[in-house]
């Protein structure tokens, strides 16, 4: 299998105030393409803000990442915004729903930047909303949903443009146990059925179990990567 | 779903503020319509008067009497057909509330200047033989429940009679008819006559208020203003003539600058609705910062999210506007037949639908234009950060 993520030397860092903080020191990592990986570590050790570059949110310091086939630091932020919603869908620890849509048009919302006719738009949204299991709340707005439905209709909106990467910050961070693990059991599901690759940040280990391969972060380095 | 859709469930993000902010763009615009409509009622003039037509009026200021010799001079002016006079009366009708224009004139030769007042010949000639009669438009007679023989009793409040009283009593010998469309101050005046006002009057004998000419070939309307002005020059009564339609405007402005003052109030009014859509647009966005940085991680553009967010700011100007102004037409018709009196030719033009709308859209713009360059400065990492 090829690499669909590939970190070469990769460093980022912010300057607060008079002071720069590292927060990634040249990071190599490879993902392949049909691995459902994890990042973990303990807070502060980089892990979002990896996600973030690896999502093409955020731009390196230093360093290369190809993502997809692209060299994301060569990308205008146009061209950017135009690959994240063609190659990556997120997932959001809070969701992050749009509460004056409903679930549908949260789902159909990445579609308005393709070419896809309206009945195509609403169809599609449809089978997203039926592979989470949500067909039937499909007219409800987030605020009519429990915290797990809100996390499938997310999920279902990160999956609606068939991405190349599922990108998931702490994905069960806020649900309860029985909830976390049907999210990661649908996207366990989604990554051995569907075939998509998923990055997932998370603190919980049993979380965790639900990937392939476990990339343990500290201090903005590498330090362990377990194959399940 | 579409984009404008997108934009319009954003605008109901909070549905009593929304609600409220478009109520009083409603209003705000409700208002335009309105007053923009009074202030091109007082030019109305403007545009309905003929150009075979000029008064002839005080060089200094039209409140200024003018002695009626001049008339014998002006006839003989080149290019002059005919020429009349009337003066401003004032004085109301049983309240000062029933307020009408009344001119004293000369009968036969004011309806040759304006051969588009309809009277029966027979009501002309007993005008032109009664001192005290007086002719009013058929509308004017309706109005008051006037009928021929009626003695109809005027206050006046500039013209005293010799005795010192200020009734002044007419006899109403016939009605004439206005073309219809013609809603100008002439269209809707008492007419009496002249000569017994000038011979009852306390003083100012022998003067008048302006002379009206009619002009021999149009197109030479100019020449003839100029040398009928040439008359009088360096004499202590000289003359300035002009159109009809500068003249409406003049005796509008008497009570001051009508679009200057309608300006004024209208550049309060949306001053004020630019502070507190501004700020309903502002707060908005402020609590949707996270939101919108979700669109950017989706893949929408830095200039499409801002375009959106412009979007809201417009779309609930222009349709609060476009509803101000729709009941504004709605209730124009009432209020033009209730001040049509005071204001005949009160009514919204569809140049003032456009002129409003347009302004909808530039006031969307002008508060849309801050947070729509904010969101698109904002960067993703820093904004999802916030939630």
């Amino acid at each position: 299998m090829s690499a669909i993520v590939s970190l070469s030397k990769v460093s980022k860092s912010y300057t607060r105030g008079k002071q720069e903080v590292v927060v990634l020191r040249d990071l190599d990592l490879n993902i392949e393409e049909g691995d459902f990986a994890a990042l973990m570590g303990p807070s502060g050790s980089g892990k979002t803000t990896l996600l973030n570059l690896i999502g093409g949110l955020d731009q390196p310091t230093s360093g290369s990442i190809t993502v997809a086939g692209q060299q994301l630091e060569k990308l205008s932020a146009k061209a950017l915004a135009r690959w994240r919603a063609e190659k990556i869908g997120f997932v959001f620890q809070f969701y992050n729903l749009l509460p004056v849509l409903t679930a549908q048009r949260n789902v159909e919302l990445p579609l308005l930047l393709t070419k896809l006719s309206a009945a195509q738009r609403k169809k599609n949204a449809a089978t997203a909303l039926q592979i989470v299991g949500l067909e039937d709340r499909a007219g409800h707005k987030p605020g009519e949903l429990s915290g797990g439905q809100q996390q499938r209709v997310a999920i279902a909106r990160a999956l609606v443009a068939d991405p190349t990467l599922l990108i998931c910050d702490e994905p069960t961070g806020d649900l309860d146990r029985d909830t976390a693990d049907e999210i990661l059991d649908l996207l366990a599901l989604l990554n051995r059925e569907h075939g998509k690759t998923i990055v997932m940040v998370t603190h919980d280990p049993k979380a965790a179990d639900h990937a392939r391969h476990v990339l343990h972060l500290d201090k903005g380095q590498l330090v362990e990567q377990v194959h399940a | 779903m579409s984009f404008l859709s997108l934009i319009w469930a954003g605008l109901f993000r909070r549905k009593t503020r929304t609600v409220l902010t478009l109520f009083s763009i409603i209003v705000a615009f409700l208002l335009f319509g309105l007053l923009r409509s009074i202030a091109d009622a007082f030019t109305v003039g403007v545009d309905v008067a003929g150009v075979d037509r000029l008064i002839v009026q005080p060089k200094y200021s039209i409140i200024d009497p003018l002695p009626i010799s001049h008339a014998s001079q002006i006839v003989h002016a080149p290019g002059v057909a005919m020429v009349t006079h009337a003066d401003w009366f004032g004085g109301f009708y049983q309240e000062r509330k029933n307020f009408f224009p009344k001119y004293p004139v000369n009968p036969r030769e004011w309806f040759a200047v304006y051969p588009e007042f309809r009277i029966d010949p027979a009501q002309l000639d007993a005008f032109e033989r009664t001192r005290t009669g007086t002719v009013v438009p058929a509308a004017l007679a309706a109005k008051y429940g006037w009928h021929v023989g009626d003695k109809i009793p005027i206050e006046a409040d500039i013209y005293p009679k010799k005795d010192g009283t200020r009734l002044w009593e007419f006899d109403l010998v016939g009605t004439y008819d206005t073309p219809s469309g013609d809603s100008s101050q002439n269209g809707s005046v008492f007419l009496f006559n002249y000569d017994y006002f000038d011979e009852a009057r306390q003083f100012g004998q022998g003067q008048v208020g302006w002379f009206v000419v009619r002009v021999a070939d149009p197109s030479k309307a100019a020449e003839v203003a100029r040398s009928i002005d040439k008359l009088f020059e360096n004499s202590p009564n000289e003359t300035r003539t002009a159109t009809e339609a500068e003249f409406a405007r003049q005796f509008a402005n008497q009570i001051g600058n009508i679009g200057l003052m309608m300006g004024g109030i209208l550049g309060a009014v949306f001053f004020t609705i630019i502070l507190l859509t501004g700020n309903t647009m502002a707060q908005t966005f402020r609590e949707r910062v996270p939101e919108l940085a979700v669109l950017k991680t989706l893949g929408f553009s830095d200039a499409l999210v801002s375009l959106l967010v412009l979007g809201e700011a417009v779309l609930l100007c222009a349709v609060g506007g476009a509803i101000g102004l729709g009941i504004a037409a709605l209730l124009a018709p009432g209020v033009a037949h209730g001040i049509k009196d005071i204001l005949p030719g009160f009514e919204i033009v569809w140049q003032t639908v456009v002129l409003g709308l347009a302004i909808a859209v530039l006031l969307g713009l002008v508060v849309g234009a801050v947070p729509a360059l904010t969101a698109r400065r904002l960067r993703i990492v820093d904004a999802l950060r916030e939630r």
